[in-house]
């Protein structure tokens, strides 16, 4: 069945969002305001992903999930003291589901080692049990024995399979629930009723006709049975005769069946369910009983009244259904699941449109008719909303990967015996996915470097009269078109002298160097800095502060520091929202295109060389002192031989961009302002990853590429000029 | 990765295609399968803060392209451009992505086709180029053919580090 393969996509994609779930609810467990309500969260999640399992037949996950959601059932009803370590214990049950989940059943039972580590997470959860019977308990359970309300003696269930005809469109096979069905015992009998097939003309092959009456020889509780068949479609009609019960309800389920009566008796029969006397019998009764005007009891009715059910357990998995149906539903309402692939192949494409709508509107320039004008300002204006409709579309919020982290701040803080308390801001902020991706090891890394490095241990804490409790932040905002992710802890500080002491030593700097606080904390990033003995095994997977910088630049991001000494640390990171397509303004200078992203223009104006403040590079822009870059200085580009004509037109001015980033305003000097463009990024590669200033290409138009500056890296690159200038003079004037 | 070509090696039969090309008056070769075409040398745009072997870049079908003076990433005098001046578009593959880049050569010959048992070692020095950089040699009409490793010589990691030096 092809729709199949769909199914196992939900149930991976169902799958992961359970494990999240119960990750999530399984750290906040301690700091949780309804720890009950948590606990019946991670019970729900570890259940429905045993159930759905269990209908794709994937056992090795089942037998596992079982035993996991028993001890959560006995823990819901206070037989377990949940601990800090019952949850470490269920955090490790927990990925071990999360990998059962990604292995395939025949991989799993080549897996030794796999299958040891489940064994092992069962006895230790059961060394969690002190209580004899309940461990007992939770084995008998494992072993799938009904709990005693509901014994049956041995018999055949009697079971009717009326799916909702839509059923193989959702990518449900009712072949999958009888072989589930087999697993909890032998299928006696499987009889078929095809009396609905219509005509070939109205046939349709997505459609399912079949309804399937059999018998199950299985000692199994009604509730197992009914559990296989708890995530039918709400209009399917499953129904459930336990074995050895009265004639009556073999009748109430033929009589609310829209077979024809006689045909579904005899379908009774042959699957051995009753005898042919019994039925005689039953039909004559039946009839009786109308004649009488009786009324014919539903099935549910005659159920619980015969077996005696407890109403408030079948209410109770009924409200549970209901519950994860309402979950499920209101996402399916709302979302719908897409291939990132899909995304990024459409917004390539939108990427493509852009520029050729680009070079139509210099050809409709060039032709100069009023209406195709028209027609193509129209076009670009179209274009530019499908190109911020698609953006948008790969936005996330980055508040997922926050939570991530959660887990990475307890298993750390855990290893080293520290106490740390991670608080989460801004998880609303939104960015690019494909920029998200790429951010989660960096963060990790620095994360992992702040409990590390950071923090001190509780004892040292308190000798600072700092709560014992280390506090990490981490916060998003959004400013100026970038995102700002930070990185903050309350721990001891970068110990400027011993950076500096380490430099020197390491030969990164010079002992007669002076260099101002910022700069001493960005030695830490330093490639040469991070060695073997600050890489511990935690703070590093062999990556050091370098590597992290790095990935930051390498997303057109930037990355600083601010530290006090016994106050923290905050690791800031600046970066674009999306690396796609950006709103850029075009410049020359010196013949060379440039970009500059629009969201940190300022303003632009004619450089007017009397207001620069004599021989600095700044000028005074209604009383605030900007530095200003020169672009052919700082790209160092040729000075063309001028023509006559430019020769007359030397007093051409420059003009002036001021940008801004984060706190810094600069002025950019440029040759040309030819205006807005959107801007399709393609990256330059490896090749280019030291140039430092430029964040990628573009193309324009008519074909000619331009380089996207990188503002926040082009005043890195003028600031760091700068200083070794001064350096230099200072050592000239030294000698 | 030298095992990997030596299994290449085994499991090809034992004739390659090379594509050859002249820079000053010395002919190479680079195995077929990793070009992809032969452009005229023009629209290449400068890279600011380049050393001299980063020619630039070009669009090639909305594409940026980086193009490489390979005579002087080999350590040989740059190419002064002329008439037949071309770019010839390899493909290379790093870490199962695929890159590509445009080399500057001064004339492409032809596709010769070369027996493995024709294909000489590299003499371990004399050649002034990188043995790494170097498949082997191989002579076809009287002249040597020095048959360019794609994968080494124009790693982007490389050719990024050479630029880093050249900063410092």
């Amino acid at each position: 069945m092809s729709d199949f393969s769909g199914a196992m996509d939900t149930f991976y994609a169902e799958a992961n969002d359970l494990l999240a779930v119960m990750e999530e609810e399984l750290i906040g467990y301690d700091n949780s305001v309804d720890q009950k309500e948590s606990l019946n969260s991670v019970f729900r999640a570890a259940h429905t992903i045993k159930g759905s399992s269990g209908i794709f037949g994937l056992n090795h996950i089942v037998d596992f999930t079982h035993v996991v959601e028993n001890l959560l059932d006995i823990a819901r009803d206070g037989k377990v003291n949940v601990e800090h370590k019952l949850i470490s214990l269920l955090l490790k049950c927990r990925d071990h589901i999360e990998i059962l989940v990604h292995t395939e059943e025949a991989d799993f039972k080549n897996n030794d080692e796999l299958i040891k580590q489940g064994k092992s997470l069962h006895q230790s959860l059961l060394t969690f049990i002190d209580d004899e019977t309940v461990t007992n308990d939770v084995l008998a359970k494992q072993s799938e024995s009904p709990n005693n309300k509901q014994q049956v003696k041995s018999g055949l269930w009697h079971i009717s399979i009326r799916l909702n005809q839509d059923c193989l469109r959702n990518g449900m096979d009712p072949v999958s629930f009888i072989r589930f069905l087999s697993t909890l015992g032998h299928i006696h009998k499987i009889e078929t009723i095809s009396e609905n097939l219509p005509d070939f003309d109205n046939y349709d092959p997505e459609s399912l006709y079949l309804v399937y009456q059999l018998t199950l020889d299985a000692e199994v509780s009604q509730e197992t049975i009914e559990d296989a068949f708890m995530f039918v479609e709400e209009s399917s009609d499953i129904r459930i005769v336990p074995p050895n019960s009265d004639v009556s309800e073999y009748l109430s389920l033929i009589k609310n069946s829209p077979e024809d009566e006689s045909m579904l008796g005899q379908l009774l029969v042959s699957c051995g369910a009753i005898t042919e006397s019994e039925l005689f019998e039953a039909l004559s009764v039946q009839s009786d009983a109308i004649e009488n005007g009786d009324i014919d009891l539903k099935l549910g009715e005659i159920l619980t009244e015969k077996n005696n059910i407890s109403s408030n357990l079948v209410d109770g998995v009924l409200n549970q259904q209901k519950e994860i149906r309402k979950k499920s539903n209101i996402k399916e309402s709302n979302f719908i699941r897409v291939d990132s692939e899909r995304l990024d192949l459409l917004i390539n494409l939108i990427g493509e449109l852009v520029i050729n709508s680009q070079r139509i509107d210099l050809i409709s320039e060039r032709l100069k008719d009023a209406s195709l004008n028209e027609a193509v300002e129209s076009l670009e204006n179209f274009t530019e909303e499908i190109r911020d409709a698609a953006l948008d579309l790969r936005m996330v919020p980055i508040g997922a990967t926050f939570q991530r982290f959660k887990r990475v701040v307890r298993d750390t803080a855990e290893a080293l015996d520290k106490d740390i308390n991670l608080i989460i801001e801004g998880a609303e902020a939104e960015l690019d996915r494909l920029m998200v991706e790429k951010l989660v090891d960096p963060l990790t890394h620095i994360v992992r470097n702040a409990i590390d490095h950071g923090i001190e241990s509780s004892e040292v804490r308190l000798e600072k009269n700092k709560p014992a409790k280390g506090i990490l932040k981490l916060s998003a905002y959004h400013e100026a078109g970038h995102i700002v992710i930070e990185v903050s802890d309350d721990g001891k500080g970068l110990d400027s002298d011993k950076l500096i002491k380490k430099a020197i030593a390491k030969g990164i700097i010079n002992e007669k160097d002076s260099i101002s606080t910022q700069e001493v904390n960005q030695l830490i990033f330093h490639p040469g800095f991070s060695t073997a003995e600050n890489v511990t095994d935690l703070s590093g997977r062999g990556v050091g502060m370098d590597v992290v910088k790095r990935n930051v630049e390498g997303l057109q991001g930037s990355i600083e520091i601010e530290s006090k000494p016994n106050k923290g640390t905050t690791f800031r990171i600046r970066l674009p929202l999306t690396l796609a397509i950006i709103d850029g303004f075009y410049v020359e200078s010196e013949n060379t295109n440039f970009i500059i992203p629009q969201a940190t223009i300022v303003e632009c104006m004619d450089f007017e060389q009397h207001k620069s403040i004599d021989n600095r590079h700044c000028i005074n822009l209604r009383g605030d002192m900007i530095p200003f870059i020169r672009l052919k200085e700082i790209f160092k580009l040729k000075n063309r031989v001028k023509t006559e004509d430019e020769v007359l037109l030397s007093n051409h001015r420059e003009k002036l961009v001021i940008v801004q980033f984060g706190d810094n305003m600069a002025g950019i000097l440029v040759d040309e302002l030819n205006g807005e463009i959107q801007t399709v990024v393609k990256p330059m590669g490896q090749i280019f990853q030291l140039l430092k200033g430029i964040g990628g290409s573009t193309l324009l138009g008519n074909g000619d590429i331009a380089f996207i500056l990188d503002v926040p890296q082009l005043i890195e690159v003028a600031t760091d000029r700068e200083n070794k200038q001064h350096r230099e003079r200072e050592k000239s004037s030294e000698r | 990765m030298q095992s990997h070509e030596q299994e290449k090696n085994q499991v090809e039969p034992d004739k390659r295609q090379f594509l050859t090309f002249c820079l000053g008056s010395e002919f190479f070769g680079l195995e077929l399968h990793q070009t992809r075409e032969i452009l005229e040398y023009k629209g290449v745009t400068p890279v600011p803060l380049m050393p001299a072997f980063i020619c630039g870049v070009i669009n090639l079908r909305g594409e940026v392209v980086p193009i490489i003076d390979l005579a002087l990433r080999l350590g040989r005098p740059a190419i002064t451009l002329h008439r037949r001046s071309c770019i010839v578009v390899v493909e290379i593959e790093v870490d199962g992505n695929q890159v590509v880049l445009g080399l500057l050569a001064d004339s492409v010959s032809e596709v010769i086709e070369i027996n493995n048992n024709e294909v000489e070692e590299a003499p371990a020095f004399g050649a002034k180029i990188k043995a790494e950089f170097i498949l082997g040699i191989a002579k076809k009409n009287d002249e040597f053919i020095i048959l360019l490793n794609a994968d080494k010589a124009l790693s982007p990691r490389e050719l990024a580090y050479l630029i880093e030096a050249e900063f410092e």
